[in-house]
């Protein structure tokens, strides 16, 4: 693997670099390409007929719960896993913990990626996405609009990520210049996406005010702006142990010694940051709760189903963070970071989905087409990532020439 | 801290564009020369369930015929096809008929929803669907405490249906094909605030073939629409618990915080950034 050393390539012309770059590299027929490549064909496929047929050719969307699946898990949840990004560039360039250093760029990767391929979701629900320019140029702007907010965050947030990780690409490409005004470009974008994160993270909850009859009350408060910042960072950093533990062994090759043996003290950091958060989170949960005086709410199905997501899948695994950090058990953490990605996703859909409308005579439920394009974006978006990885300097060491870390 | 030129200007430039985009948070029609919103008032106690209100409305908007007549216990609904319905309740006093159709809040939801300014409030009081603008995101649907909009799935240049109060009707100076068309006389079409004062006449001069409760008068803050009925209205399925507030209030809180953390964390986190960074000259880690 010399691609480390992708040098100045100033024998090679750029195109020349870039096609070969292009073409795909390693062993084939791996079990994740042999069942992510039906995936996304099929993927396609559906994505041709919605828009061709319509949206509801391929979803059960009606017209009392007119955002499905693609909108509550796609974009809501996913954007919450992205939100390790913003949380771990606070640590590294606002905090100087340097200890997170060496996983800024996956991390960053992840997140932008995430927002690509989620956001770029977005556009599959859009009914007539040739107007999607709309309120961003023009004089069409819908300011009142939480919506117009987050639309504007997504792409001014995508720019700052993509500052935030350009170095990487500045040094595959071997362009030493760029990659010195590029870097030097972070710390801005830091602080730009921080305060942006902050907004559409809080944003997407702030979404659903508005359907206040609509949501089942144990899930509906005014606060669900903030739940929705404060989960998204244990959220958020959850995605990031659970992505790390992969990588690791995915990418093993390409980690240098130092950082091998940093990562399980990470991932450690990690867990504390994360049980912390959760114990704000559960309290703040629980403040609502008592506040919103919901009592006779929990002896019904959605009261159970409220109590399973607080303590199965925020309180229990907080303890298991606590406990695992204490006993220093990574697999432990690891699997406190599963339930509580678990958690999150049950929260952001009992918002979204399955307390959307649960009194409705006919219950939402998403065919099996929309699960499908679901999984062909989560499918292409692990391709461009792998792809990115085995390419450019994100887990492994920058080139010799780059003297100082960004 | 040291604030060098970039920063400055990040700060300025972010201060302007919030304060550029963060006046005018609420939805409806610019201060000024305010034209007083127009309404209609339904008299259910009138109405005779004869559904000449939806056909006309098919024709003058070119929508299919409705389907299905009033019946009691049986609940039609508005769709994609058919922007308004009648449907029959039995109610305590007798068969009663509801008309149902957009409300035209006063401060509508879904135009505070719409990002693009596709739904928009228009100075005389109705609430209109502009295609040109709506990119389908249908967070109106969502936001709507009515369930008014409704949405063409089943194509692939889908339009938003909706009442639109004959908008293009009014601006030639005609009233709204339902309206006019009524042969009970249960629909008149004004000025909202004269029309409260028609409400209130009747209620007061007919104290007992009338429910005391103009509903819209304060519902979501106010609609154009205004219903009367003998009896009360949660026997005629409406939601009597709707909030007098409007709904755009709900968002509005978080909406009046963003320009507060615009210009707030970016000067923290710098702050906290050069904090951090003097305490630890060489320390390697701080974890």
């Amino acid at each position: 693997m010399n691609y480390t050393a992708a040098k100045d390539n100033d024998g090679k012309s750029v195109w020349k670099f870039l096609a070969e770059e292009l073409k795909p590299r390693g062993k084939f027929l791996t079990p994740f390409n042999i069942i992510s490549i039906p995936v996304m064909i099929l993927g396609l496929v559906l994505i041709v007929i919605r828009f061709w047929k319509g949206i509801g050719s391929i979803t059960n969307l009606t017209q009392e719960v007119p955002w499905g699946l693609w909108i509550g898990f796609d974009v809501v949840t996913g954007v919450a896993f992205a939100g390790g990004a913003y949380v771990l560039t606070f640590m590294v360039y606002i905090l100087n913990m340097q200890k997170y250093h060496s996983i800024v760029r996956i991390t960053v990767l992840n997140g932008f990626l995430a927002y690509l391929f989620y956001a770029g979701a977005l556009l599959l629900d859009l009914g007539r996405p040739w107007n999607v320019i709309n309120p961003i140029i023009g004089n069409s702007f819908g300011t009142s609009s939480v919506l117009f907010l987050v639309a504007w965050h997504f792409l001014l947030y995508m720019i700052a990520q993509l500052i935030e990780f350009s170095p990487a690409v500045a040094e595959w490409l071997g362009a030493k210049r760029a990659r010195k005004i590029l870097s030097g470009m972070t710390i801005a974008a830091v602080i730009f996406g921080i305060t942006l994160s902050t907004l559409h993270q809080s944003g997407l909850g702030a979404l659903y005010l508005m359907a206040k009859d609509k949501i089942h009350p144990l899930w509906y408060s005014e606060f669900i702006p903030v739940m929705f910042f404060v989960s998204s960072i244990f959220g958020g950093l959850s995605m990031v142990i659970f992505e790390g533990s992969i990588s690791h062994k995915v990418f093993f090759n390409q980690i240098s010694e130092e950082n091998h043996k940093a990562h399980n003290g990470i991932i450690t950091g990690l867990a504390k940051i994360c049980a912390v958060a959760m114990f704000a989170y559960f309290f703040l949960q629980l403040l609502v709760f008592v506040h919103g005086k919901n009592w006779d709410l929990l002896n019904t199905p959605m009261g159970y189903w409220f109590l399973l997501e607080m303590f199965g899948f925020v309180l229990f695994p907080m303890v298991l963070f606590f406990y695992s950090y204490r006993r220093n058990s990574i697999s432990l953490i690891k699997v406190a970071a599963l339930l509580t990605m678990i958690g999150v996703i049950v929260n952001r859909l009992n918002v979204t989905v399955i307390g959307f409308r649960w009194d409705a005579a006919i219950r939402y439920v998403p065919t099996w087409m929309e699960l499908a394009v679901t999984f062909a974006v989560i499918f292409t978006e692990i391709w461009v990532f792998r792809w990115v990885i085995n390419r450019m300097p994100v887990l492994r060491e920058s080139p010799s020439w780059v003297n100082d870390k960004d | 801290m040291n604030i060098n030129r970039r920063n400055f200007f990040r700060v300025v430039g972010l201060t302007g564009t919030t304060l550029a985009i963060g006046n005018e948070l609420r939805a409806g029609p610019k201060k000024g020369n305010r034209i007083e919103f127009s309404g209609v008032l339904y008299d259910s106690t009138r109405c005779a369930g004869c559904q000449t209100c939806e056909s006309s409305c098919a024709e003058a908007n070119g929508l299919p015929a409705p389907v299905g007549i009033p019946e009691a216990g049986v609940i039609r609904k508005t769709d994609e096809a058919h922007r308004t319905v009648v449907n029959a309740f039995k109610s305590s006093k007798g068969e009663a008929y509801i008309k149902k159709q957009c409300m035209h809040c006063n401060e509508p939801a879904c135009t505070a929803a719409c990002l693009t300014q596709a739904m928009y409030k228009t100075e005389e009081g109705a609430v209109i669907w502009r295609g040109d603008k709506c990119m389908g995101c249908r967070y109106c649907m969502v936001s709507c405490p009515f369930d008014v909009p409704k949405f063409e799935f089943h194509s692939a240049n889908p339009k938003i249906e909706k009442c639109n109060m004959c908008y293009d009707r009014l601006k030639e100076g005609k009233i709204p094909a339902c309206v006019e068309n009524c042969p009970a006389e249960a629909l008149i079409f004004g000025k909202r605030r004269d029309l409260i004062k028609e409400a209130r006449k009747r209620i007061n001069d007919n104290p007992e073939q009338y429910e005391d409760h103009i509903y819209g008068e304060h519902e979501a803050g106010g609609t154009g629409f205004l219903y009367l009925a003998a009896v009360p209205f949660d026997e005629l399925g409406f939601n009597t618990s709707i909030q007098t507030k409007s709904y755009p209030e709900l968002s509005k809180g978080f909406l009046y915080s963003v320009p507060t953390i615009f210009v707030l964390w970016p000067a923290i986190l710098l702050g906290i950034r050069e904090a951090t960074k003097n305490n630890l000259p060489e320390e390697k880690e701080n974890g």
